[in-house]
């Protein structure tokens, strides 16, 4: 179980994370989303202890990470950014952090094995595809065989067939009743593998809520409608309840009517229509639009 | 059983009451000793540049001592006399072994932060300070041991080229303590570095101080005699001498002075490490 609250990071006079609250239970996947820039890999390093909160407190099983006294049996931890020595092969590498817990060597070998990476265990880590990089990664954070299995961006450069498997063993290692917690900015990606989102924008706690949530508020349709007569018909479709946003020349989207309410409409004024076309929004649009004022660095229109 | 334990994580089971033997793992200062060890020899970059050090001292020695045994149908009386062949073989050879070997302290340091290796590191020891006591400790007990061999077969080599000349024994006064100084002075150097590399978490950048201070101080000595023997560098040479003469300071004088320096900047590179972000 991890719980944070009111976790704050501060660079200079930036806000990295802001005052966020929130727990990850076991038993379940839990998806950390949100823009790129948004604090998910500073709230990651801190609940590990690697940056110091400005304010604010990060437990895991109930304790500030530091004061375990086998740190990685409670939390296993792949960190975006690659942390081993490219000179080091995988195996003098997991060798190396398994012998301060004095973890045997076979289960050193059975990482190995559970990732995939018997072959090429030998060789040194810097000959090593990106691929290869995180599975090597994943093998040590579950070198400890942890209750609570942290992950920022695990599907990052793999293959079709390893984010399988990442999806596979996350889903497994939950269904164990292990705490799993995995960053990502692919909402589609998160829809997917986790039960359970946290999103986050700009530092701050957008959505605590569960996938499933997610979807059914993403399910509201809508109607893109192509007209030349756009803004009569504009007029003639407001009322209550009803949304209408133009688009391109020529195009609206109409929110609160069904398609065949709109083509009423459009009859009973003599308007012509070019497309009528009912629209549902995908997931990832939902995460945008919960996202769309926490975004960092926003495309700006030229 | 465990994903781990499995072998595969298709298949979900209930997870285990953990085993007796996996309620005694935990971090232990001999564990934290033994994953340093691990990760100092599974580098070639350490290994080769340790080697590169070992080699360098002895093989300076030797050739010192052959181009001293030319010199000599050339020497005067008085330059057959101020050769000495504790001084010319030890610091003759020293400084190549002394830059080498300092810079493997620096590397075992530096190469953590250069490659993100620390956050592994130190996610499995959050407590931080074990891992700079067993890097120390590691580095002493092993470039000790080392550098001990080397002094002593440079010294037999460079004594044994030159003794068709110049004669010398290690019964001679202060010879033992110079010859073994000689290591002393190599692997102070190299905790230096590493203390460096605690402090500034980058290898050029720890490399070119530890070289600045090696190098570049005793040069300010020479401009500035008064401060000469307190400067690190001098201070700490005294100790692999076989004879100081005035001012400089006295053999354990100067290494106390070198380690006091020291203890410097590795308090400055236990706040870093305690203090900043990895």
């Amino acid at each position: 179980m991890i719980d944070v609250t009111d976790l704050t990071k501060r660079y200079g006079g930036r806000l990295a994370v802001d005052a966020l609250s929130f727990r990850v239970e076991p038993g379940r996947v839990t998806g950390f989303l949100g823009p790129n820039g948004a604090g998910k890999s500073t709230t990651m390093r801190m609940i590990v202890g690697l940056d110091a909160p400005s304010g604010g407190v990060a437990r895991v099983n109930g304790r500030v990470y530091r004061e375990h006294r086998a740190p990685l049996r409670e939390v296993g931890v792949l960190l975006e950014a690659r942390a081993l020595h490219p000179g080091r092969s995988a195996r003098d590498h997991l060798r190396a952090l398994a012998a301060t817990h004095g973890i045997p060597a076979r289960r050193v070998e059975r990482a190995i094995d559970l990732v995939g990476l018997r072959e090429v265990a030998g060789k040194r880590a810097g000959a090593y595809s990106l691929g290869m990089g995180q599975r090597l990664g994943i093998a040590a954070a579950l070198l400890g065989d942890p209750s609570t299995v942290i992950l920022d961006e695990p599907v990052n450069g793999l293959d079709p067939e390893g984010v399988l498997w990442v999806r596979t063993l996350l889903r497994g290692l939950a269904a164990e009743g292990r705490t799993v917690f995995l960053s990502s900015h692919l909402m589609s990606e998160m829809a997917l593998t986790a039960d359970h989102l946290v999103v986050i924008g700009r530092g701050r706690l957008i959505a605590d809520l569960p996938v499933e949530e997610l979807t059914r508020r993403a399910a509201r349709d809508s109607v893109l409608v192509r007209t030349p007569d756009a803004t009569t018909l504009r007029e003639r479709l407001a009322g209550p309840g009803v949304a209408v946003a133009s688009g391109a020349r020529g195009e609206l989207e109409v929110s609160g009517m069904t398609s065949a309410q709109i083509g009423a409409v459009a009859r009973d004024h003599g308007l012509t229509l070019h497309e009528l076309t009912p629209r549902r929004a995908t997931l990832e649009e939902a995460f945008m639009e919960l996202t769309r004022d926490a975004v960092e660095y926003e495309a700006v229109a030229a | 059983m465990s994903a781990l334990a499995r072998g595969s994580a298709s298949a979900p089971a209930p997870a285990p009451a953990p085993a007796p033997a996996r309620r005694a793992e935990g971090v232990t200062f001999p564990r934290v000793l033994r994953s340093e060890w691990i990760k100092l020899r599974s580098l070639r970059s350490t290994t080769l540049t340790l080697a590169a050090g070992l080699a360098a001292m002895v093989g300076m020695a030797v050739l010192v001592a052959l181009v001293r045994n030319g010199q000599w149908d050339r020497m005067t009386v008085a330059q057959r006399q101020s050769v000495s062949v504790s001084y010319d073989v030890h610091v003759g050879g020293r400084f190549l072994g002394q830059l080498l070997i300092g810079v493997v302290g620096v590397l075992v340091v530096t190469g953590e932060y250069a490659t993100g290796m620390i956050r592994a590191t130190l996610a499995a020891v959050p407590r931080r300070l074990p891992v700079l006591a067993a890097k120390l400790t590691l580095l002493c007990a092993l470039l000790l041991s080392t550098t001990l061999v080397a002094s002593f077969a440079a010294w037999f080599a460079g004594s044994g080229i030159m003794s068709a000349h110049w004669s010398a024994s290690l019964s001679d006064a202060g010879v033992l303590r110079a010859v073994i100084g000689q290591a002393v002075v190599l692997t102070a150097t190299a905790l230096l570095g590493a203390s460096l590399g605690f402090l500034l978490r980058n290898t050029a950048a720890a490399i070119a101080t530890l070289f600045g201070i090696v190098l570049v101080l005793p040069v300010v000595g020479q401009l500035w005699s008064a401060v000469a023997p307190y400067l690190p560098p001098n201070a700490l040479e005294s100790f692999a001498l076989a004879s100081v003469d005035a001012p400089a300071l006295s053999p354990w004088a100067g290494l106390a002075l070198f380690a006091g320096f020291t203890a410097v900047v590795l308090a400055g590179g236990i706040w870093t490490l305690l203090r900043k972000d990895a």
